[in-house]
Formats: C-alpha cells, sequence, structure tokens
C-alpha cells in the first residue's frame, strides 16, 4: 500500500523531470520544421547571405540582421565588460560589507528592470541626447548599444564578482606579502586568476544582448540594412521577428521563424562555450 | 591494562544468569563492499536480547558499517553492496520482499550527531508514530511523554514541547533523539557513537539511560571510548580492518582477551 | 633590503603609490559610480516623470482608447503571475526533487534532464514567444490566450524554479534524511516533511525570482497571450499584461503621460518584488548561521 504511494510519487517526480526535456525537444520540433523549409526554399545562401530583406518582392536576406545583431552585441560589450568588469572588482575587493549591503540589491534591482522600461528610458531620454548631440534621427546602434550595455551590466557583475570572491583569500595575501599594494594585488593576482569566471560572465551577457528584444525595437530604429555608422539605425534578428510577425503570412512567416532558428543556433553555442567555462571555472 | 574496576564487572556478572538469553540478531558470513573497496570480511556473530552489545575498534575497522547494515542504512550508500545474512528474530532482513521501512522501525537508530529535525520538540517525537499512521491526538500525546520519560529528558522539556527542538542543548538534543526513535517502539535500539559529540555530564546521561533501557530493548553501540564499553555494555565485539577480531562477554574480553591484537588495542599500543 | 626596512619603519608615511594602481584605483570607482548612477537616473527619471501623471482614470474598471486605463492590465498581470506559478512551481519543485532525492550519480536521463534544462534558460524570450504561438495557440488551437501565454512563460521560468529548488534540497544536511529514514520513514514522507519544510525559504526565493521575470516579461507574450487590455472570461481570452500595456503604448507613443504613469506602476512592482526578494535572502543566510 504505502509501496504504491511511493511508486506513485517516484512516477510523478520523473516525469517532472522530463518536462524540461519535452520542452526542450517540441522547441526544436516545432521551430526547425517551420524554419527548415523556409530556409531550403530560400536558398541558405541567400537566406544567411542575402543583403536584401524585401518581403514584399519575396527577397528574405538576414545577413543585415544578423550583422545587426552582431554589431549591437559587441557595442553592448565595449560599454557592458569594462564597467561590469571594475564595478565587480569593486564589490568583491574594495567596498566594505556595510556598502556591499546596500549596492547588491541595487545591482539585483538593475537586473530586475524590465526591457520595455530600459527600451522607454532609450526613447524618451537616450534617442532625443543622440538627435541633438550629433544632430542625426536618433535611434539607432549606438542608442541600442548603450542600453544593452546597461542591461548586460548585472549579468556581466554578479558572474564576475562570484568568480572573484571565489579566488582563495591566500592569493592575495601572497602578492601583499610580495609588497604589491591593493590594487596589483587584485589586478595582477585576483582578477587573472578569475579569469574564466568573468570570460563566463561575459558570455552570459552576450547571450543577453543577442536574445534581447523589446528595448532594442524601442530605440534602434530597425531599418534591415547594414549600418553604416553607429549613428545608423540597425535592424536585430530578434527585433526582425517581432517587428513583422504580427502579420506576415505564408513564406514570410516561415522566414521569419527561420530567423528564430539561427538565433536559437547562435544561442545554443554561447550556451555551449558558457557551459565550457564554467565548468573550467569550477575546477 | 584499562583503567576498569574488574571486580565490580565480575560481580555482576555473577548476579546475571547462568541462563544464555535468546539471539535477537545474528550476523552471518556478512561481506560488505564499497564500490571496489571490502569493507567487512565475512562477520558473524549472534547479538542477545535485552543486552548491551558494544563495537570497539580503531576508526575505520567498519563498526558502524557493520552497526548501519543491522537495519540497511547502508541501503542509502551509492556503491554498497552486501552478502551474506543479517537475521532478526529468524528473518533474513536482507531477503527479497523485506519492508525496509518496517525493519527499520523494529530496529531503530540514534547517531554520532545529535540530529533532531527543524520542528518541535513534539512534532520531532511524534513524527516516527504519525510516519506508522498514529492520527489520534490523545495516543500521540501519550506516547511523546511516554517516549520523553524513557529517554528520561520529560521533565526538561516539559514546558517547551512546542518550541523548536534545535533551542535544546546538544545532550538534551541527543536525548530527544533516543526519545524519537523509541517513540516507534522498536525492538532493538542502534547507537552510533551517540555520546561523541557530548560533554562528560550528558555521556553519564546516556549511559545510565541505556543501561535502564536494555530492560526493554536489546542495545547495540558502536564506542570509540573503551572505557564506556567496559562500564556499560554486556558483550563486545572488537574490530581491526574489517575483521571481527574477537566477541565476547565484555569482562571476559576485557580481562582475558584472546587474541594477542585485542589485547593490544585495549592496552593502548595502538588506536 | 634596507628600503623595505625604512618603509616598515616609516610607519605614518604612505607608502609611495605607482601611477597605474591610482589609476586603477580611480576606474574601480568610476565603474561602480557609473552603474549606480544608471541605476539612480534609470528609477529616478521614470518616478519623476511618471508620478505627477497618475491620475485616476488610468485605473479606470475598463480600457479604452482615451482612458488607456491601466487597471485591466494589472488584474492580466496578476492573473498571468497566478497561472505560470501554478503550473511551474509544482513542475520545477518536482523535477528538482527528482534530481536530487531520487536519482544515482552518473544517471544519464538526469545528465540530459540538466543539459535541457540549461538550454532551456539560455533561450531567448523571443524564441519562446514564437514557440508558444507555433505550438499553443496554432497547433493546439487555443488562439492568443491566458493559457498560451502562461504555459509559454512556465516553461521560461521552469529552469529558475528548478535551479533555486534544487541548491535549496542540496544546502538541507543529510542527517535529516538519515534520522527520518532510521525511524523507519519512507523516500517520500522523508522528502515531504522532513526535508522540504527546511528548503522552503530557498525554494520561495526562486518563486520571488519568477515572479520577477513574469511581470517583466513582453516578447514571450505578444504572440502567445496577445495584447487585448479587457479581463478576461476564460483562460481561452486574450490578455494584456503590464509589460506588453507598456510596450503598447510606448510604441504608439500617443499618449506619453500615461506611458510615463504606468512605467512608474510597472516599476513600483518590479521595486516590491526585488525588496520581497533580498528580505527572504536575509532571513535565509540568518537562518543559516
Amino acid at each position: 500500500m504505502k509501496s504504491i504511494k511511493e511508486t506513485i510519487a517516484k512516477v510523478l517526480f520523473t516525469a517532472a523531470a522530463g518536462i524540461s526535456i519535452l520542452a526542450v525537444a517540441l522547441i526544436c520540433i516545432f521551430l526547425f520544421a517551420s524554419g527548415l523549409p523556409a530556409i531550403g526554399e530560400i536558398g541558405v545562401l541567400d537566406f544567411l547571405g542575402g543583403t536584401t530583406w524585401r518581403p514584399a518582392a519575396d527577397q528574405y536576406g538576414i545577413l543585415p540582421m544578423i550583422i545587426g545583431s552582431v554589431y549591437a552585441t559587441i557595442g553592448a560589450l565595449i560599454i557592458g565588460i569594462p564597467i561590469g568588469l571594475f564595478a565587480a572588482v569593486y564589490l568583491s575587493r574594495f567596498a566594505s560589507p556595510r556598502v556591499k549591503r546596500i549596492l547588491t540589491p541595487g545591482v539585483e534591482l538593475l537586473a530586475g528592470i524590465p526591457s520595455v522600461i530600459y527600451g522607454f528610458f532609450g526613447l524618451v531620454v537616450l534617442v532625443p541626447l543622440i538627435r541633438e548631440v550629433f544632430n542625426v534621427q536618433g535611434m539607432s546602434l549606438l542608442a541600442a548599444s548603450i542600453i544593452l550595455g546597461i542591461m548586460i551590466l548585472p549579468t556581466i557583475i554578479t558572474v564576475a564578482r562570484n568568480a572573484i570572491d571565489a579566488v582563495p583569500d591566500s592569493y592575495y595575501e601572497g602578492a601583499l606579502a610580495l609588497g604589491a599594494d591593493h590594487e596589483r594585488s587584485v589586478f595582477r593576482v585576483l582578477v587573472p586568476a578569475a579569469t574564466s569566471g568573468i570570460m563566463a560572465g561575459v558570455v552570459l551577457g552576450v547571450g543577453r544582448a543577442i536574445g534581447e528584444t523589446m528595448a532594442v525595437v524601442m530605440i534602434a530604429g530597425n531599418q534591415a540594412v547594414i549600418p553604416d555608422s553607429i549613428l545608423d539605425g540597425v535592424r536585430t534578428l530578434t527585433t526582425n521577428i517581432v517587428l513583422e510577425m504580427g502579420y506576415a503570412a505564408d513564406l514570410h512567416r516561415e522566414a521569419l521563424i527561420a530567423t528564430a532558428v539561427v538565433l536559437f543556433v547562435f544561442v545554443l553555442i554561447i550556451n555551449i562555450v558558457f557551459a565550457v567555462l564554467n565548468g573550467r571555472s569550477k575546477r | 591494562m584499562v583503567d576498569v574496576d574488574l571486580s565490580a564487572l565480575k560481580e555482576e556478572a555473577g548476579e546475571a544468569p547462568a541462563a544464555p538469553s535468546k539471539t535477537k540478531i545474528a550476523v552471518k558470513n556478512l561481506d560488505l563492499y564499497y564500490g571496489d573497496f571490502h569493507a567487512l570480511h565475512s562477520i558473524n556473530m549472534d547479538m542477545p536480547e535485552n543486552k548491551i552489545t558494544a563495537y570497539i575498534g580503531p576508526s575505520g575497522c567498519g563498526k558502524s558499517t557493520l552497526l548501519r547494515t543491522l537495519n540497511r542504512m547502508n541501503d542509502l550508500v551509492e556503491g554498497c553492496r552486501i552478502e551474506g545474512e543479517v537475521i532478526l528474530d529468524g528473518e533474513n532482513m536482507y531477503a527479497r520482499g523485506t519492508d525496509v521501512n518496517r525493519l527499520r522501525k523494529r530496529v531503530g537508530m540514534v547517531f554520532q550527531k545529535p540530529n533532531p529535525f527543524p520542528m518541535t520538540v513534539y512534532d520531532n517525537i511524534a513524527f516516527g508514530p504519525r510516519t506508522h499512521g498514529v492520527k489520534d491526538k490523545a495516543t500521540l500525546d501519550e506516547i511523546v511523554e511516554t517516549a520523553l520519560r524513557k529517554a528520561a529528558i520529560f521533565d526538561e522539556v516539559k514546558d517547551c514541547l512546542k518550541k523548536s527542538a534545535l533551542q535544546l542543548s546538544g545532550g538534551q538534543q541527543q536525548r530527544l533523539c533516543i526519545a524519537r526513535a523509541l517513540a516507534v517502539e522498536p525492538e532493538v535500539l542502534l547507537m552510533d557513537e551517540a555520546t561523541s559529540a557530548l560533554d562528560p555530564i550528558s555521556t553519564g546521561r546516556i549511559e545510565e539511560l541505556a543501561t535502564e533501557l536494555k530492560k526493554d530493548y536489546t542495545v547495540i553501540m558502536v564506542t570509540h571510548n573503551m572505557q564506556q564499553a567496559a562500564r556499560v555494555s554486556d558483550m563486545c565485539a572488537f574490530f581491526l580492518l574489517g575483521d571481527l577480531v574477537e566477541f565476547d562477554e565484555t569482562q571476559v574480553l576485557f580481562s582475558h582477551p584472546k587474541e594477542k591484537r585485542t589485547e593490544d588495542y585495549i592496552t593502548g599500543r595502538f588506536g | 633590503m634596507s628600503d623595505t626596512a625604512k618603509a616598515t619603519v616609516a610607519a605614518p608615511r604612505k607608502p609611495h603609490r605607482k601611477t597605474s594602481s591610482i589609476i586603477l584605483n580611480a576606474l574601480v570607482h568610476l565603474a561602480i559610480f557609473l552603474t549606480v548612477a544608471v541605476l539612480l537616473i534609470v528609477v529616478g527619471y521614470i518616478l519623476i516623470m511618471g508620478i505627477p501623471n497618475l491620475r485616476p482614470e488610468l485605473f479606470a474598471f475598463e480600457y479604452n482608447s482615451d482612458n488607456v486605463s491601466m487597471f485591466p492590465s494589472l488584474v492580466d498581470t496578476l492573473l498571468a503571475v497566478l497561472l505560470t506559478l501554478v503550473i511551474a512551481v509544482p513542475l520545477g519543485v518536482m523535477a528538482a526533487i527528482f534530481l536530487v532525492e531520487y536519482t544515482t550519480r552518473g544517471n544519464k536521463f538526469v545528465k540530459i534532464v540538466r543539459l535541457t534544462a540549461e538550454t532551456l534558460a539560455g533561450i531567448p524570450s523571443i524564441v519562446y514567444g514564437l514557440f508558444g504561438m507555433l505550438f499553443f495557440v496554432v497547433f493546439l488551437g487555443w488562439g492568443l490566450s491566458l493559457l498560451a501565454g502562461c504555459l509559454t512563460l512556465a516553461i521560461m521560468v521552469l529552469p529558475t524554479v528548478m535551479r533555486t529548488t534544487e541548491e535549496a534540497l542540496r544546502a538541507v544536511p543529510d542527517s535529516y534524511r538519515e534520522g527520518s529514514f532510521g525511524l523507519g520513514a519512507g523516500r517520500l514522507r522523508t522528502v515531504l516533511s522532513v526535508v522540504l519544510p527546511p528548503a522552503m525559504p530557498g525554494i520561495l526565493g526562486g518563486i520571488i525570482l519568477s515572479i520577477g521575470r513574469i511581470v517583466g516579461e513582453s516578447a514571450a507574450l505578444i504572440f502567445t497571450a496577445g495584447s487585448v487590455a479587457s479581463i478576461p472570461d476564460s483562460v481561452f481570452g486574450s490578455v494584456r499584461t503590464m509589460s506588453v500595456h507598456m510596450y503598447v503604448l510606448a510604441s504608439e507613443g500617443l499618449h506619453i503621460d500615461a506611458t510615463y504613469a504606468t512605467a512608474v506602476v510597472l516599476l513600483v512592482i518590479v521595486l516590491l518584488i526585488n525588496a520581497l526578494a533580498s528580505f527572504v535572502a536575509k532571513r535565509l543566510t540568518r537562518n543559516e548561521e
């Protein structure tokens, strides 16, 4: 009687654990089933390498979006990595416990602010600012990079800080004992020792930046053209989907799903890199 | 020689009934492996009912491992494999179809470190009976009080039954754990170095308690403390590197060990 | 050698500092200053611009394109949070129980479960949105609906619930499990009565984290739950959560004042959730001491 209960429980728990397998399988099946035929129909090269996205003329080249995503992500990293890394160093090795107690929830809040609020903030503050300063339209790669840089900041800070926290104090003390000052000990000994952890944070940040949609769509301008300067508008893989999915049909719709497939593959690669780095930093 | 009052032991032995007591647990040709490691080598021993049997030996000798096979706690250890039989009242507990939970109800266990659950004192004691189906409030109240009384802790905790058990002192926690084990009305009580984490006064109390409990229960204890084995046990087994070296009445083992290795250990040449 | 000795003797004098160290020190402080400044500016700006615009008609019971009331969206958000948690929490907690309490090392199934959970954690929300649209909305034929949106969100937060629960269960000492098994309790009773209660604060932390994600999510909802700003009659009705509402208003650009006000309310909700999360986290660390 009791063992029946136990058996039922075990089956339930196992089934629940299986849900994540089922979910990933379903996501793959449904995305690939709709996306891959479209890629086949358009032609792999025309799809991935085509520079013209004009659904009305059945032209579906997503190279501008791939480049847009890559540019926006690089822009975000240029802003996010230095600030994030130095801020992580501050929180790990410079701040007093009291300051840490105040700032840590602050960083968490930065992570908790919804994308739409960042996007809206970018729209009403950053875009007009860029318009004034550079005398351009304002919605641009630059605006997207800055907002994405801010959005990945908490990710990089948190992961890098944990990595630096995890370096044994004896390393730091050893450096001090050799006559190095605090800054030198931290940056020459602790930070290098935490490299894989910090890299894991950066990779996680890349994942967040490349997957972000709503904040970017509000401020990036969304022209499906490879940008010439950081002040030009840009369209990313994610925004391509959200902009046109609402009304797309037939091949157009499938081309958008294929865009998601490309994005999905990007993210899988990032995940694998992250898993490898994470495994290394734990060792 | 260990500082033991042998004359007192002998006197007590003289009073004991001459008839050999009934065997409660018998271990037959027991071999135990952790993965490739052969931890216990074909152990054979009969543990008598209503006596205290003590296992002694240096750490890593397998005494705790053997104790944990007596209520199949080793089942929880990954890679642990057992050959041979452990017979409780004539039934092999490793036979197919044994209800392990019922077995553990019959063979209770007290652990090295007191491990009260993070619940109230009352709920700690009531956990076992509730597990085995007692729902009636009055019955539970009675079981709780009886168990606490048997474990000689009732007077200390009767006013704080609804408080967290984690607030008790280490010694009180351990007696609470004994009470918790008694509340399921076991037949055998296994004590795995139950006093090693406690101060001398608490240790003394638990030793007294063990002596008291053997009237109703069969007690088997592992101890790293030879004086304790000599003070409280009736039977004593000495283990070394997974072998049962010697098993005899306590006073015999301590006064006339048959094995050189036993003598070396109890006279403190190693361990 | 003698230099070092001198430096030690002349204790009150500040040791000679390298220029590189001074620069590094300045950069470290600049970075944290910028981080805090960004936080204060974003939050401060939204609050300052939005609070004066909080007018009663924004909370009218019915939404229309004149009053752009956020009230239906508030209710929809609450419904979405509840329904998503009802689906994701039991599944995530049970899956974590399986991973911690029911498995042996080196189990293949466990490895695949972990791998897929990590994969789920990295998938962008717009991809979830598309999947939800293809599967729940179109394939299962539920249309744009609360249920389709919440199931999509549930898959999204599942790895969060699983991970936090797993950590909380692993933090429960094995001695509790031993004690319970030693009393003849089975695995199920041990898990439910002995292991789960002390793990509750950790699980709660994961749930709060999930609430934050649900409230902030928009990309996964637009193509699954839609954007009808009304309280649905059933789980098959379309809804518009606060974040989606915020997006719709901002991209229409017609009601900029109302958009600020909506942003304030959304931000305050997020602030409250974060405060709750750090409160629970504090309780958690205190319990461990």
